[in-house]
Formats: structure tokens, C-alpha cells, sequence
């Protein structure tokens, strides 16, 4: 049985838990369907893949509206860390990894996984404050030519 | 829908996985494999025989259980059962599809 997409590229550029797990998500998920997938982490999204930061990403409490937390309490000292630890319950009821375990999970599936040159040595960061699994750093470039084939698809997270 | 493999007929959904177990046996899914493009090796049917003690013990098959399975590490999953690891050792084992999203 073959299918129409090929590939998917996604470009994560966000740290909050629910845009990483949507990318980690269908980037697994893509493997599993057969599909050839690459995660590209951009600007805050690099966040999931620093060493020291990718086990303490937060769900956003505040100008999110569908938490119905008001932004007044949602703004409230130790409000992020609770809706996060509650998320984070939820999410090993389905046997959800966490961020580390998904993302060996996600190398050992053939998933790559690539760092935006830009962003990288704007916050300064150095190879070793990034994931081993990580496959390399890309200019945007770079990954535009890895998308230059028949039925793949972007999609900015 | 009927199908016939290895002189039995099967019944089978619209993706091809087996609706009753019981009419499964090995020749069964080494030909749905052989359809698959799949080369059962020893290492395959190990796999499958964990598939199996998953699936009567009601536990829900995940790429995250193949991980901790003990059996096998999730980069050789991929080498045995190319394009779609999960849905095709299933497929071989004669079990539904799985739901789960991860």
C-alpha cells in the first residue's frame, strides 16, 4: 500500500508542552505510518532539545484561552508549574513519553533531528548543551533542500 | 470481505487485517508478510510471539511498549518490519490494527 505524503517536515518553534507533543506526536507518528519524518527546532523550540531545559517545559497558563484559567490567576506564582504537573499526569496515563524519552524514541524511529543554525548561535548555545541524538545544525536553507522531493510536506508548529 | 491464503479462506477488513483470530496460523502470516514485502526471520516471530502475549493479555500495544519489551530495540523493529513497523507486525500477527496515536 503506498502513500501520497512521502515526508514530513516539521519546524517546532515553540517550548510550551503542547506545541513539543504535537510535533513529537506526528513525527512519530508519520514513522510509524511508514512516512519519512524530520523535526527542525527553531528559536524557542530549541528549548526541547537543550540538555539542562528539555525535562522542565511548562504548559502556558497565561493568554491561552482554552486552559479557562483567567490570565490574572493563570499569572500567579507556581500556577504554570501546577497545570503542568496535572498535564503531565495525564499524559503518562496514556503512556505518553516524556520529552527525553520521546526523543530517543523518535532518533532510534529515524525521525532526524536538526537545530536552526540562526537560533542556535543567537542564544549562544554550544553542541554540548544539546541533545546527543540531535543529527545536526541546519541553515533554513539546508532544510529547504531536504524537503525537495515529491509528496513531502512542512508545517510550522 | 473473503480471502484466500495458503488454500484457506480468511475473512479480513478493507486493510487487509484478519477479523477472527482464530483462523490465524503461521503459514497464514508468513503469506500476509510475503504480501507485505516482509522477510520473516526468526528474529520476526519473535516479535510476533510478543505481539500475540500482548494481545491476549489485553495490553495495548505501543512503539514505547516495543522499547521496554526486552525483545527487541525500537531501531531493529524498523529494520524487520519496514514501512510502518507497528501496523504491519500486527497485520502478520492476525491482531486489529492499533488505535493508539503514539
Amino acid at each position: 500500500m503506498s502513500t501520497k505524503v512521502k515526508k514530513m517536515l516539521f519546524i517546532l518553534s515553540k517550548a510550551t508542552i503542547e506545541n513539543v507533543y504535537a510535533a513529537f506526536i506526528m513525527a512519530n507518528g508519520a514513522r510509524m505510518e511508514g512516512i519519512e519524518s524530520e523535526v527542525f527546532f527553531t528559536f524557542f523550540g530549541l528549548e526541547a532539545i537543550q540538555k539542562k531545559k528539555l525535562e522542565r517545559l511548562r504548559v502556558a497558563t497565561v493568554g491561552n484561552p482554552a486552559m479557562h484559567i483567567p490570565t490574572m490567576i493563570g499569572g500567579l506564582p507556581g500556577m504554570e508549574a501546577l497545570a503542568t504537573k496535572m498535564m503531565k499526569k495525564e499524559m503518562e496515563k496514556l503512556d505518553m513519553p516524556p520529552v527525553d524519552e520521546f526523543l530517543e524514541i523518535l532518533s532510534d524511529s529515524g525521525c532526524k533531528l536538526w537545530a536552526c543554525k540562526l537560533a542556535v548561535d543567537m542564544f549562544h548555545l554550544k553542541e554540548e548543551d544539546l541533545i546527543d541524538d540531535l543529527d545536526g545544525v541546519l541553515t533554513i536553507g539546508d532544510f529547504y533542500n531536504r524537503a525537495d522531493q515529491e509528496g513531502c510536506q512542512l508545517l510550522f508548529i | 470481505m473473503k480471502k484466500i491464503i495458503s488454500q484457506t479462506e480468511i475473512d479480513v477488513n478493507e486493510e487487509g487485517y484478519l477479523t477472527d483470530f482464530t483462523q490465524w496460523n503461521k503459514e497464514i502470516g508468513q503469506e500476509i508478510a510475503k504480501e507485505q514485502g516482509i522477510d520473516m526471520t526468526s528474529k520476526n516471530w519473535e516479535v510476533i510471539d510478543y505481539i500475540h502475549e500482548k494481545h491476549n493479555n489485553e495490553e495495548p500495544l505501543s512503539i514505547r511498549g516495543i522499547k521496554k519489551s526486552g525483545v527487541i530495540n525500537i531501531k531493529e523493529f524498523y529494520n524487520l518490519f519496514p514501512g510502518g513497523p507497528l501496523k504491519k507486525a500486527t497485520m502478520i500477527a492476525g491482531i486489529p490494527k492499533p488505535k493508539s496515536c503514539i
